[in-house]
């Protein structure tokens, strides 16, 4: 175990905090990527998360709705309510669901950040 | 009494807890070992490690219990040798203790088979919090895993490497088949496909020669000559009882490990006794929680004084995390010839059911469940306690067929009131029952009083039915809260919201609930909300507190593409308007189909085109069809007197009259009517919500039927009706309706579950025996007079027009994931995975 992830960040402007609707999600596309990002203005706080819904493998979960569970934030996916976590991206209502990817999102001068591991697309390309 | 105990585990904790809590226990000196460096935690529930849950939350514990019952506890300090003669033992750190009795539970390490490379960086074991750290550190850099092992244990750690990102994850077994100590070949295959939907891949029969690799693994040769690439693997081969210490002081162990003992947990030496994982019972090391508990009390009950054996202990199990159900109670593996074996199998929907009875049909002896577990608890029960069985005993694994449905209690009841309900802790159904009179009234509180649903869990939903069960018999009422943000039911909701005049979702939860929201609570407040003002359901605030078909005015379809159904009332519609579908079909490439609702649904639109198409489609004069809302969606009608021979009165146009009426009505669930010109009924009205069919003096109206799933006739309200009187009646059932369901219940369950049923709806309804008619009324007509076309306001609003782009950063462009097949003339979804 002597190798160190190097886990370099790299930051993209997916919109504008006004692009996104308050308590709700949009479909942020970044090169083949599909991403959800959640305005949670209830909280005052940005998650992303990935599209796809690994149940049936639907691009939905943008469209879900969002909301908590004993103070965890979480998203539904509009097709059979499975539940994933914001912050950590795992499933919530039980037991049979694979985890979601999360990403970090900052926002600077009204613009929505979301960052991806540097490391991340480059397994995509190999 | 000096107590000596070795081992902090899951038993030797327990054994400890049941120590104190008996009556003769006074005068004692417990003083525990543990090699681990924390106290004992929850093992079995070790896997949720992964989703969040740390080393704190699985304590059984915390170190100040065990201060505070005067319980000496060294940690990190292993016992390296016993004294039987001076009747000491010797810690690692130095430590000599003296014992009157002395507990060994040491528990047990895994199994690893002897081969080649095993110590190969990469390979991991399954037991403590220790190796999960381990593994998911070194998970970050494997892409591929694998796990040794295709029991229980074995599978619960591929679900783990799956959780922890490993997606090419495979598990190879020796035996050729699945859990082969708890399932048959049959039940086995279905498991596996199962698995392999999860994205496993199974390999049974298959024998590991070598771990491949310079330091670190790299992949697995096995016994056939084929290999497989993996980064990382998992041994979950089975356990071996932690004997060494007993050997070495000279107690008798068996031949492939394990402390021998008798039926008081004795071993060879009398004052020393070995409990859990690391002792061997007639042959047998039991390998699961409760028969460890078991044998806890056993001892601690002797040791104070009174008496009680060991005996063979269930071995009953059900498989937890994975995503598939799957159970094995009683003695699964009967062979025919003894038993009675009913068998049910689904391949398609991957369900396999095993029952094993006695030949003269009366008791269950055992059996599998596969794919759909939720009787498991009732099952083991039944066999647990010798329950007879129903006279055709398939029943119990495919549901009553026929006749009416008990309701979730009345399985619980049948039970004796010493039932073991839950067998990690012992606890029977007349002590839960008796905890539920006494005031404990939530799974939470009796959880804390009886310990019961504390150890596995398998039992929770059991111990919920037997507390409704227990407070229904008691004449308490159950409140019926909408979610853990708002402790009202929806009928108390719908009062407060309309009484403080709260307009939007936010305001509600700030009013009356607490925290953020969640998807139950939030489509229920924006239907009560829609019911109440029948404002604009995306107004801005509203739109993400709707459920995703509300929030995009359409039903969102396999793939992610939605559908489009214009309203079409009473099913009349002109060939003008049938050449706008079929022209607005063509331009958008939409599947079209005639819908069981006389209407035409169009399927297959991109999210960026609904605007286009309604824009279309309003221009000729559609409206919406709110086939995505929990509203009124269709009125059907058939022809009438206009043309029917037998036709009593115009049914069109009075279908007509009522859709546009209610047309966008909102509601706890969909509502859907009909009018039949005469008794004949070929608009099915008597399956509707409320039906109308002529008379020769008017109309009879009905209500409260349902088709679906659970389908149901409509009841007569009242008959022979002027068409004004009529709609009177439909607007305060409508309304009275609206006001006092529950979320998602449609009227005819609404009517289920009314005291008084039909004759006291008649009375509020007809009778006005509440007084509230007029009010009724007056709420339905501001609805009617709010309506407007959601989609006419979208179509018309180009901000609202923003929120159907699919990407936020790249508006023209629609999702490319979608994919469409050929269907005869016209296409469908691509099917999902
Ligand atoms: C399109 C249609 C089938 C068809 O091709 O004919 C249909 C399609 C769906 N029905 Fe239906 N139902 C359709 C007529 C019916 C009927 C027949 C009728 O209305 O005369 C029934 C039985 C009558 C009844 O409701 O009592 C019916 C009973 C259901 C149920 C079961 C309701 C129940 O109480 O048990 C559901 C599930 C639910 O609502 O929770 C359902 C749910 C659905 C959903 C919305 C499932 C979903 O969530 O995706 C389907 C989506 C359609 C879509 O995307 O547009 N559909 N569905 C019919 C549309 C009628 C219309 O013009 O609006
Ligand atoms: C991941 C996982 C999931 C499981 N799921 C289930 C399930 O769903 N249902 C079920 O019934 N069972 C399940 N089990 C099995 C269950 O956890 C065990 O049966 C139970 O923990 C046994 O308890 P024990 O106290 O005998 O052993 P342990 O819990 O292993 O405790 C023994 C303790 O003794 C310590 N020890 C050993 N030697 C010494 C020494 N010389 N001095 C001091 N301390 C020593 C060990 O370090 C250990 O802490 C599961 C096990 C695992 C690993
Ligand atoms: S019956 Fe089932 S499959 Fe058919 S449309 Fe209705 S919900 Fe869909
Ligand atoms: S596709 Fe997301 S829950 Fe089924």
């Amino acid at each position: 175990m002597s190798e160190t992830l190097t886990e370099k960040i790299n930051w993209f402007v997916a919109c504008t905090t006004a692009d996104v609707p308050e308590n709700g999600g949009v479909c942020v596309k970044y090169k083949n990527e599909q991403i959800a990002l959640f305005n949670f203005t209830r909280r005052g706080e940005w998650y992303a998360t990935q599209n796809v819904c690994p149940h049936r493998m639907q691009m939905a979960l943008s469209r879900g709705m969002i909301g908590s569970q004993d103070g965890e934030p979480k998203v539904a996916c509009p097709f059979h309510k499975k539940t994933f976590s914001l912050i950590d991206g795992h499933c919530m209502n039980g037991d049979d669901c694979s985890s979601i990817k999360t990403y970090p999102v900052k926002i600077e001068n009204g613009k929505v950040y979301i960052g991806v591991l540097a490391q991340e697309y480059a397994r995509f390309y190999y | 009494m000096k107590v000596v105990v070795i081992g902090n585990g899951m038993v030797g904790y327990k054994f400890c807890e049941k120590l104190l809590a008996k009556e003769n226990a006074t005068n004692l000196e417990i003083t525990v070992f543990g090699e681990e460096i924390r106290p004992a935690y929850d093992r079995v529930h070790l896997s949720e490690y992964f989703s969040g849950k740390t080393a704190n939350d699985l304590t059984l514990a915390p170190i100040n219990w065990y201060a505070a019952n005067n319980i000496i506890l060294y940690l990190g300090d292993p016992v390296q040798s016993i004294d039987r003669i001076n009747k000491t033992v010797h810690s690692f750190h130095g430590i000599t203790t003296t014992y009157d009795y002395l507990i060994i539970a040491t528990g047990s390490a895994a199994f690893v088979p002897p081969v080649a490379g095993v110590e190969k960086e990469g390979v991991f074991v399954y037991r403590t919090i220790e190796d999960l750290e381990m593994m998911t550190a070194y998970a970050k850099k494997a892409r591929r895993g694998a796990v040794i092992g295709g029991g229980l244990l074995g599978l619960e750690a591929a679900k783990a490497l799956l959780d922890l990102g490993i997606k090419d994850t495979h598990v190879i077994e020796f035996a050729p088949r699945l859990m082969p100590r708890q399932i048959d070949d049959a039940g086995s295959n279905i498991l596996k496909a199962k698995l392999e939907n999860l994205g496993l891949k199974i390999h049974t029969n298959k024998n590991t020669s070598q771990i491949l690799g310079d330091n670190r693994i790299a992949g697995m040769q096995f016994a056939d000559d084929t290999s497989i690439d993996v980064d990382m693997l998992v041994i979950s081969a089975g356990i071996k009882p932690r004997d060494e210490l007993a050997k070495l002081c000279g107690l008798e162990v068996g031949q492939r490990g394990g402390i021998v003992v008798n039926e008081l947990l004795q071993t060879t030496d009398k004052s020393i006794f070995a409990i859990g994982e690391c002792a061997l019972f007639e042959g047998m090391i039991y390998g699961l929680v409760a028969p460890g508990y078991e044998m806890a009390d056993v001892v601690a009950t002797n040791i104070t004084g009174g008496s009680k054996h060991f005996t063979p202990f269930d071995m009953s199990t059900k498989l937890k995390l994975i995503g598939v159900d799957v159970a094995s109670f009683g003695n699964p593996f009967i062979p025919q010839s003894e038993c009675r074996t009913v068998v049910f199998e689904d391949t398609m929907k991957g369900i396999y059911k095993r029952i094993n009875i006695t030949p003269d049909g009366k008791y269950l002896l055992g059996g599998i469940l596969i794919g759909e577990a939720e009787a498991y608890n009732m099952l083991l029960q039944t066999t647990k306690n010798k329950v007879v069985l129903p006279p055709n005993p398939e029943d119990v694994i495919l549901g009553a067929r026929g006749g009416t449905e008990g309701d979730a209690g009345a399985g619980v009841a049948s039970l004796p009131d010493d039932a073991l309900i839950c067998s990690c802790e012992n606890v029977t159904k007349g002590q839960i029952c008796n905890a539920v009179t006494e005031g404990c009234e939530t799974v939470d509180s009796i959880k804390k009083c009886t310990k019961g649903g504390t150890g596995c869990g398998g039992c929770v939903p059991m111990l919920k039915d037997l507390m409704v069960h227990t407070m229904k018999a008691q004449g308490k009422y159950i409140r019926n809260v909408v979610c853990e943000h708002f402790n009202y039911s929806r009928q108390e909701l719908y009062d407060l919201v309309k009484l403080k005049e709260l307009k939007s979702f936010d305001a509600v939860l700030d009013t009356l609930g607490k925290g953020d929201g969640c998807e139950i609570c939030k489509p229920a407040v924006s239907s009560i909300l829609a019911s109440l003002w029948n404002e604009m359901i995306l107004k801005k605030g509203n739109d993400t507190a709707q459920d995703s078909n509300d929030r995009y005015l359409a039903n969102i379809q396999k793939g992610g593409t939605y559908s489009v159904v214009p309203r079409i009332p009473g099913g009349e519609i002109t060939p003008d308007k049938l050449i706008v579908i079929g022209q607005v079909a063509k331009k958008y490439h939409l599947y079209t189909k005639i819908t069981g609702g006389q209407r035409i649904d169009l399927f297959g639109a991109h999210l960026n085109d609904l605007p286009d198409i309604w824009k279309e489609l309003i221009e000729a004069g559609f409206e919406s069809g709110h086939a995505y809302g929990k509203a009124l969606r269709t009125v059907k009608s058939c022809v009438g007197s206009t043309w029917c021979r037998f036709g009593l009165h115009d049914s069109v146009s009075y279908a007509i009259r009522i859709e546009e009426r209610y047309r966008g009505l909102r509601a706890p669930h969909k509502i859907k009517s009909a009018v039949s010109g005469c008794i004949r009924e070929c608009a099915e009205a008597k399956s509707k919500d409320f039906g109308i069919i002529a008379t020769e003096k008017g109309w009879n109206l009905y209500v409260c039927g349902n088709g679906g799933s659970k389908p149901q006739h409509a009841l007569l309200l009242a008959s022979d009706l002027d068409s004004d009187t009529c709609i009177k009646y439909i607007d305060r059932f409508l309304m009275f309706y609206i006001k006092t369901a529950d979320p998602l219940t449609r009227t005819a369950t609404w009517l289920n579950k009314m005291e008084g049923g039909i004759d006291y709806l008649r009375n509020v309804v007809v009778n006005d025996s509440l007084g509230i008619a007029a009010q009724l009324e007056a709420e339905m007509q501001l609805l009617v007079d709010n309506y407007q076309c959601e989609w006419k306001e979208v179509v018309e609003n180009p901000e609202l027009q923003k929120r159907f782009t699919y990407f936020v950063n790249a508006p023209e462009e629609k999702d490319p994931t979608v994919q469409f097949e050929p269907l005869r003339e016209q296409k469908r979804a691509m099917e999902w995975k």
